[in-house]
């Protein structure tokens, strides 16, 4: 108790660690296939043989929550790392080149910030037929705004700063500014919004599922897991439970870390 | 005051064009194009199929048809649904009272929730009130919010039977409580993760406010420690407060869809999941547009609401 007290952001980085092994070894560790049907042992509630219980078609819930947890995982870690890569180059354009560029980056960053992420993510995804790395593509693609914004400002107070201007004064080039002076410094924020963006990316992937427009069946995946679920959630709520605590557990640990890395950011 | 309005409206213009843009962009990026549910339909023959798109105008050149489309956008003339045939305005229109009603009462029940508990964790902080508003508000956050939903359905409409499962109304029988029993799940619903960051926000806006001169000096004046809190540093603090309220209003309206949906309430969002479920793509860009504008309104709101209730912001 005492070291969940102190340590919360340690706790969470064990939790993912422990996710991640067990998504990785997935079929290893589970004696049943993700997808193999059991129809004798239909709808069986949580028991030794099967601790999660089994599904409409008889599938381990288990089984098929470890499964998920690679999709869930690979879609929050990918879709994070576009929106890195997006919004710190269009942060660091915007915030290095200012001017024109900048207005015109901003404003489209305005705009984008403007439509309900969400319901354009439902309608992008029906529109391209919903497949992973589409999926990936989509989240990570909506989610740059916010990375962008606080990588420009970093950028619009370094430049100001003495260093930036020594190095200018000294005959360096854009490109060596830039790559090592200011991206380095402009680190510590951007890495604390990515890894929110992995909570958050887990988060839409599940709900874009529980519609039908994520991640499709007989794939596994916690949204899709839930949206089967939700018919059934009176008499077998078992179905229902695993998943969504899966998720929780997980955006929980990352959001604690993510609040973590914040608060050893803050001056 | 006038001038900063004018000059706020003005900048806002821009913003929603180049929002329209994306929007258009959008739905022209289908593979089969706006039509592309016929497509697949064989019963519906290709030269049908190509009169429709020359009937419908989608065989002009694509800056053309952004143009009239925006142009009949901004004159209310929002098309026809794909589904029904009826004016996109109407559909939209009728679904409007209920999202609002929902809005309204998540807004009402987040604030209620939000205040105390913000003032309480300020005033006392490290208590366990404060640490355990602290740990909720992050689950809040990381909850998925339609697992949630589903949650509340099943304890306290399909468990216990207090409360209605879905709907606005029950059958023939719409009086005032029986509305009042169906908003309140979804309500709840809707507000979760906003009472969790809004209580956080003004916990830390309280903070401040209470390490404030003024409030040194009321203290030092000898009035009442709860004159102190509740009437000096509480109406410094409610200022940053009131402005994320409304911001996170418009957050509001993308999770409306996500709470209609489950609980089957009859306003934007379920015409939404349903439009999407249709591919009626003349509803849902109308639903992107309103949503995005609304958006953008409540940020200009936000701003004039700020200049409005603080003076010392006025340069």
């Amino acid at each position: 108790m005492r070291a969940l007290k102190q340590h919360p952001a340690r706790i969470a980085l064990v939790m993912l660690l422990l996710l991640a092994i067990l998504a990785v070894t997935a079929p290893l560790v589970t004696p049943f296939g993700p997808e193999s049907i059991d129809l004798v042992n239909r709808r069986a509630a949580p028991s030794l043989t099967h601790w999660f219980g089994t599904d409409e078609l008889g599938r381990d819930v288990l089984t098929r929550t470890l499964f998920g947890a690679r999709i869930s995982l690979a879609i929050g870690l990918l879709s994070a790392t576009i929106t890195a890569l997006v919004g710190v180059t269009v942060g660091a354009v915007s915030g290095y080149a200012g001017k024109w560029l900048d207005s015109i980056l901003m404003r489209i960053t305005d705009a984008m910030l403007s439509v309900p992420r969400l319901p354009l993510l439902m309608i992008a995804a029906a529109i391209l037929e919903p497949s992973i790395p589409i999926l990936i593509l989509l989240v990570g693609l909506t989610g740059w705004m916010e990375t962008a914004r606080v990588v420009r400002a970093e950028f619009l107070s370094l430049t100001q700063r003495p260093f930036t201007e020594a190095a200018r004064a000294a005959g360096a080039r854009d490109s060596h500014i830039i790559s090592r002076h200011l991206l380095p410094n402009a680190a510590a924020p951007a890495i604390v919004s990515a890894t929110l963006a992995v909570g958050r990316g887990i988060l839409l992937e599940s709900v874009m599922s529980f519609f039908g427009v994520g991640v499709q069946p007989p794939n596994a995946s916690w949204g899709n897991m839930l949206y089967q679920a939700q018919t059934t959630m009176s008499t077998e709520p078992w179905l229902a439970l695993f998943p969504g605590m899966f998720i929780f557990t997980t955006v929980l640990s990352v959001n604690v870390l993510g609040e973590e890395l914040s608060m050893n950011n803050a001056p | 005051m006038l001038r900063f309005v004018i000059r706020r409206l003005s900048q806002a213009i821009p913003l929603l064009l180049i929002i329209s843009i994306l929007i258009f962009a959008l739905i022209h990026a289908a593979p089969g194009g706006p039509l592309e549910m016929f497509l697949a339909n064989p019963n519906v023959r290709p030269e049908d199929i190509e009169r429709l798109r020359v009937a419908l105008g989608l065989d002009r050149p694509l800056p053309e048809q952004y143009l009239s489309w925006l142009r009949g956008f901004v004159t209310g003339e929002w098309g026809y649904s794909f589904t029904d045939g009826r004016p996109v305005l109407n559909r939209l229109l009728e679904r409007l009272p209920a999202t609002l009603e929902l809005l309204g009462s998540a807004i009402l029940i987040a604030a209620l929730v939000a205040l105390p508990l913000g003032v309480f964790g300020a005033v006392r902080r490290r208590s366990w009130v404060d640490r355990a508003t602290t740990l909720v508000s992050f689950a809040g956050i990381s909850l998925p919010i339609f697992w949630f939903g589903l949650v509340l359905q099943l304890v306290f409409a399909v468990g216990l039977g207090w409360l209605p499962s879905s709907g606005r109304t029950s059958f023939g029988a719409a009086t005032a409580l029986d509305r009042l029993r169906h908003v309140i799940l979804p309500a709840i619903m809707l507000a979760a993760v906003h009472a969790a960051v809004w209580s956080r926000f003004l916990r830390s806006s309280m903070a401040t406010a209470l390490h404030e001169r003024f409030v040194i000096a009321a203290r030092g004046r000898g009035i009442a420690e709860w004159a102190v809190v509740w009437r000096h540093a509480l109406r410094n603090a409610l200022l940053p407060f009131v402005t994320v309220t409304v911001l996170d209003s418009a957050i509001m309206i993308a999770g409306a869809v996500v709470t209609e949906s489950v609980f089957a309430w009859p306003g934007l969002g379920s015409l939404f999941t349903e439009a999407l479920a249709r591919r009626d793509y003349t509803v849902l860009m109308a639903f992107l547009m309103v949503t995005s504008t609304a958006v953008v309104l409540l940020n200009l709101l936000a701003d004039i609401l700020y200049r409005a209730l603080d003076p010392r912001v006025a340069i």
